[in-house]
Parts: structure tokens; C-alpha cells; sequence
């Protein structure tokens, strides 16, 4: 008997070694390559692409989110972008009471757009917004309490598949329309902008950016190994077991509905962290992060990065979000979401596990000893 | 192992009046309707603490919509259905509360966790605790480690511990599900057709592994359609026939039954 494979696979494998070095590396490199040098240096890094990628670095570990659902646990939600989202407005919101007197109406409240719609206090739910720690807080609380109420009833009503993934997406699209009325006390259409300082810090300048993009970068490396920790536990070989066969699980005396819930308000709460660092470093939030396409483009990253590996889910985010960059603002940008479009169809046709996914099963097959891959998708099959 | 005394022939009366709470199940007037079709018709039968049952019958007599009814997958239309002595009715609960009551199921379709390493579907199947929260902290003990080598040992995978469960062959999966059972230590197994699409000699050692759960006190109902299997049991067996029971008794028994003859067997 081999006590070999008894041994727990490692937290972090040589894949996720090699991720951490690169996340943890860019956290130091990028910023003191934008403060360091001077700019006219061949190796300065300008300040608007700090914060690019900065904003890559949020759209990795919102990807990370969705994959730690959709690659563990088989819940396709096309609606993580309301999380992510909720975590931004949190944000968004802190930095609206940071503006005080600057802004255009110069009230020492009301953000501009309250004193535009006349109204004459500030509404309930904006109160406490002017203490970081409590915006802080809201940042997981918002995504998270919506994940708690939507998973509670659509896990135990047992939705699943198909019918899941439209009720997310009927769920973001609901938050879309009602982020988008004036009434609702959220800056309508035109969101939340013109933020002046974090933490007592000027959001433009370049030092505050620097720290963003290192913040970015450390909150993606703990996600990752926070996730890491979570799929190679008990509990998320159970997760595994329930993507692969449900019902086995419910025989098994394990209540499904539970585990899915718990990973589905750890997966919003990440979003929500990512939209928070994304709203400082692009400098709004509006309802249009709520779009329901904004969501498929999150599954086409971890699509293309391979699904069920974390790694390949921050990858894909970053390689779709720099080729978005590079073709929309060229000659091709009318044909972007076609690009994009037939990136996923491409993917999903030649490459169905992903880029990492595809890797894995490359060096599976050159290297006998299985390793710390995650495991290979099995088609769900129900229980009799 | 006891199986002279489960031999001894009793008519299907005295089982039927036998006192609910000596019963590890009870089974009585269970009625099922899917859509105007009777699956189950007025089902009465009871399994006793340490017994071991065959249920033989043709195909759509029941069997598998009995054991929906058991696990809670199914809610019957009429009837009871008491486990433990008439302690606990089973139509309140749902299949996860069946299960950590102690009612483990083998599935017609063998139905492992399939890109799970071998292991670490018996990790998963293993008596402990099911709540989410405690088992992402959960560490193994010396003790689970030594409870899952000897269900290897049992169920004779030790070899295939570190493959994937989707790499198993049939058989394998089949034994491996047992295995699964086992480390779940159920008062009662529920098997559904264990050994389709095994080998003979995968059927003898599958007769044999049944054999040996049994002796070990846990209680064992067997739907299965193999004959050489259900003699190799050497237990009571009964025969389902649209929802009910046609004949009970021994093998020789029930076979010789003219009905069973002319519905199941053949002439």
C-alpha cells in the first residue's frame, strides 16, 4: 500500500508557485517602475497604464470568483458582474462623502447628484459611508448578503443548470434597470464620479495609483490561495462531487444546497473586493457594470483560460481584457464583440479546456506521477 | 454467517403481522402513482435488524420506485414507511436526513465520484461530519485513515486507490459504490442491482462481499435479476409484481411459485 497518495496535494502546486511569483513580482516591479525612473526612461511605466492594468488585475480575480463556482461547483452564473458591481457602488460611494465641499453644488454632504434632484438629506442608505471601515465592510456585505438571499432560494428550490444561469442573469439585469433610476439614490445613469481622494490620498496622483495597482495585485494573490485553500479541503472535494453527481451527493448525507451556498458567498464576496479595487483605479461606476453581457464576457475569460484550474481563469482574464484593449482602440474596434464572439465559439470547438486546462493535460500526459492538476471535467452525470 | 436461520421458511402472513417496532423497516400500504401509472400498490413488507432480503421481479414490478420511497427521493401517495423500530417515518424526511439516519443506497447506474481519485471517494463516503463550514478545516485522523485500508481491504481496490473513479471498469465502480456504502456504516444497505454487467466470477466475489456486510450486522436489501446471484445470497427472497408482493420465501420457494413462474420467470 502506497502512502504516497495519501499525501494532500500541495497548496500551492508548481503552477501556482509560478503564479504567485509572477502576481507578487508585478506588485513591486510596476510600481516602482512608474515612481523609480524617470519618465523618459525606456523602462518607465506610465501612470495610465498602471492603472490598465491595474483594472486587469481586478477583472483576474473577478474571474477567479466565477471560476471557483463554475469550475468547482458547476454553477454557471451569468450574473457575477451585479456582484462585482455592488462591491464597486460600495466604493464608489465611500469616495462620493470623500468629496465634500469640491464638489461642482459645493454642498458638505449630498454628492452632486442629490443636490441636482434637490433632495434635501441624505438618504438612509448612503449614511455611514463617509467611515472607510464600514464602506470596507459593505464591500463584502452588499455581494454577499445578495448571494446569501438569491443562493439560499435557488439552491433549496434545487434550480440548477440551465435554469440557474437565466435566473442570474435576470437577476443583474433586474439591478441594471433599477441602478439606472434616478429615484433609487445611486446616480442613475451617470453612476458615481469625480472622485478627489482615498483615505485622505489624492486618487490621481501617481503614488496613490502605484498603491492601487499593488493593492490589485495582493488581493488577487490572497484570493488565489484562499480558493487553493478552499477546492483542495474536504469541503471542496465535496463541491468536485456536487458538480459531478448531485444527487450521489445527497445519498451521501452531505446537503448540497449548503455547499453551494457557502462557495456562492465566498465567489461574490471576491467579486465584490475586485469591483472596489476597480472603481478608484478607473474612476467610475454606472449601471452599465450591471449589464448582463458585461457577465458572459467573465465566463468567455475563464472559458479561454481553463475552467476548474483558478490560474487559468486569472490568465484568460488578462489575455482577453489586453486584446480588448489592443483591438478597440484600432482599425477593428466596430468588430470587437465579433472578435470576441468567435473567440469563445474557437475556444469551445478547439481548445474546450481552456489554455492552462489544455496545458494540464499536455504535461499529464508527458509526466505519468498525477500532480496537483485539478481534476478533469467529467460530464454530470444524474443518479438514477 | 447465519444463513440457516434466514433459510427457514415463513409464510407471508406472519411477516406481515409482525410487530411494527421489531422491524428495522416497515413497509405498509405504500402506494405510489406517476401520472394514472401505479408504480407501488399497497406495498406491505418489513426487513428485520441484521437481515439480509433478495427482491427479484420483473422489470417495472417497483423495485426502484420501493427504494425512492425509502431514500425520500419519491414521496408515497398512501402509506407508511417506519425505520427503526417505528421510531422514525421516513415520508417526513429528505434524502440527506435518510441518509445520516443510517439508510445507504447503491444506485442501479453505478454512480461514483467520477474525477475523484478512488480514495478519496471513500474520503467523501466515510461516517463524519457532513456540514460545509467544519470541513474546510476538517483534517483526516489515524483512525478514518484505518477505517478506509480496511474497506480496501474489503472491497479489494486497494491496488486502484490513487486512479481517478471515471477510469474504474464496471465491476470496480460497482464494488467501489459498496465501498462507499460501507464507509458511510448504515444500519441498512439498500443495493440495486449490484452486479449488472459483471462477470461471472465479479458475481461470485460481489455474492460474497454482500455475504460478509451482512455477517458483519449490517442489514442488506439486494434488488438484482441475476438468479445465480440471488442463490449464491442463500437468503430470503422476494418476488415484486406490479407494486406488490407476489411470494415471499426461499429461492426454491418463490421459484416454484406458479404466479412468479408465469409473470418473471417463464415457463
Amino acid at each position: 500500500m502506497s502512502t504516497l497518495d495519501t499525501r494532500p496535494p500541495a497548496l500551492l502546486g508548481t503552477s501556482g508557485q509560478i503564479f504567485l511569483a509572477i502576481t507578487l513580482g508585478v506588485a513591486v516591479l510596476v510600481p516602482a517602475l512608474n515612481l523609480l525612473l524617470p519618465p523618459d526612461s525606456p523602462f518607465y511605466i506610465p501612470t495610465y497604464v498602471v492603472s490598465l492594468l491595474g483594472k486587469y488585475l481586478t477583472y483576474a480575480l473577478l474571474a477567479l470568483s466565477v471560476d471557483l463556482i463554475w469550475g468547482y461547483v458547476g454553477i454557471l452564473s451569468l450574473g457575477h458582474g451585479a456582484f462585482f458591481a455592488l462591491g464597486g457602488y460600495a466604493m464608489g460611494m465611500y469616495l462620493m462623502r470623500q468629496i465634500g465641499t469640491r464638489g461642482v453644488y459645493g454642498d458638505p454632504v449630498l454628492p452632486d447628484f442629490m443636490v441636482f434632484l434637490n433632495w434635501k438629506e441624505l438618504p438612509w442608505f448612503w449614511w455611514g459611508f463617509d467611515m472607510f471601515p464600514y464602506a470596507a465592510l459593505m464591500v463584502l456585505f452588499a455581494p454577499g448578503v445578495l448571494a446569501l438571499v438569491f443562493g439560499w432560494f435557488a439552491f433549496r428550490s434545487r434550480v440548477t443548470g440551465v435554469y440557474l444561469s437565466i435566473i442570474t442573469q435576470a437577476m443583474t439585469f433586474a439591478l441594471l434597470l433599477a441602478f439606472f433610476r434616478n429615484d433609487m439614490g445611486f446616480g442613475g445613469n451617470n453612476g458615481l464620479t469625480d472622485f478627489k481622494d482615498i483615505l485622505g490620498f489624492n486618487i490621481q496622483s501617481d503614488g496613490t495609483r502605484a498603491t492601487l495597482f499593488a493593492l490589485s495585485a495582493l488581493a488577487l494573490a490572497g484570493g488565489y490561495v484562499l480558493c487553493r485553500f478552499l477546492v483542495r479541503s474536504h469541503f471542496g472535494k465535496v463541491l468536485v462531487a456536487i458538480r459531478d453527481a448531485e444527487t450521489r451527493v445527497r445519498f451521501t448525507g452531505y446537503r448540497a444546497e449548503n455547499y453551494k451556498l457557502v462557495a456562492f458567498v465566498v465567489s461574490a464576496m471576491l467579486a465584490g473586493i475586485a469591483g472596489a479595487l476597480y472603481v478608484p483605479q478607473v474612476g467610475i461606476i454606472n449601471p452599465s457594470e450591471f449589464s448582463p453581457a458585461n457577465s458572459i464576457e467573465i465566463i468567455v475569460w475563464v472559458a479561454v483560460g481553463g475552467r476548474g484550474t483558478l490560474v487559468g481563469a486569472a490568465l484568460g482574464a488578462v489575455l482577453v481584457n489586453y486584446a480588448k484593449t489592443y483591438f478597440t482602440s484600432g482599425l477593428l474596434a466596430p468588430y470587437w464583440l465579433f472578435m470576441l464572439g468567435g473567440l469563445f465559439v474557437a475556444v469551445t470547438l478547439f481548445l474546450p479546456k481552456g489554455i492552462v486546462g489544455t496545458f494540464y493535460e499536455w504535461r499529464e500526459k508527458r509526466r505519468p506521477p498525477p500532480d496537483e492538476a485539478a481534476p478533469p471535467l467529467a460530464e454530470p452525470r444524474p443518479a438514477e | 454467517m447465519s444463513t440457516t436461520e434466514t433459510l427457514e421458511p415463513a409464510p407471508v402472513d406472519a411477516i406481515a403481522k409482525k410487530d411494527l417496532t421489531e422491524a428495522l423497516l416497515y413497509l405498509d400500504g405504500v402506494t405510489v402513482t406517476f401520472d394514472g401509472f401505479r408504480a407501488l400498490n399497497a406495498l406491505s413488507f418489513t426487513v428485520d435488524p441484521g437481515e439480509m432480503r433478495a427482491i427479484i421481479g420483473p422489470n417495472g414490478a417497483g423495485k426502484t420506485t420501493m427504494m425512492d420511497c425509502i431514500t425520500g427521493k419519491t414521496r408515497p401517495d398512501r402509506g407508511d414507511v417506519f425505520f427503526a423500530g417505528g421510531t422514525v417515518d421516513l415520508t417526513k424526511l429528505d434524502e440527506t436526513q435518510i441518509c445520516t439516519l443510517g439508510i445507504g443506497r447503491k444506485f442501479q447506474k453505478p454512480t461514483v465520484f467520477e474525477s475523484h481519485t478512488v480514495l478519496d471517494n471513500l474520503r467523501l463516503a466515510l461516517k463524519g461530519q457532513r456540514s460545509a463550514l467544519p470541513n474546510i478545516f476538517r483534517k483526516e485522523t489515524a483512525e478514518q485513515r484505518d477505517r478506509i485500508d480496511e474497506i480496501f481491504e474489503t472491497i479489494k481496490l486497494t491496488e486502484h486507490r490513487g486512479r481517478l473513479g471515471g477510469a474504474l471498469s464496471h465491476g470496480q465502480k460497482q464494488w467501489l459504490e459498496i465501498g462507499m456504502l460501507l464507509a458511510q456504516d448504515p444500519k441498512l444497505l439498500l443495493v440495486d442491482e449490484p452486479v449488472a454487467g459483471m462477470t461471472d466470477a465479479e458475481t461470485a466475489q460481489t455474492a460474497e462481499l454482500l455475504r460478509e456486510i451482512n455477517a458483519n450486522g449490517h442489514s442488506v436489501v439486494v434488488v438484482e435479476h441475476d438468479m445465480t446471484f440471488v442463490r449464491d445470497l442463500g437468503v430470503r427472497v422476494m418476488c415484486l409484481h406490479e407494486g406488490s408482493v407476489l411470494a415471499e420465501g426461499t429461492l426454491d420457494q418463490v421459484s416454484a411459485n406458479e404466479r412468479v413462474i408465469e409473470v418473471y420467470l417463464g415457463r
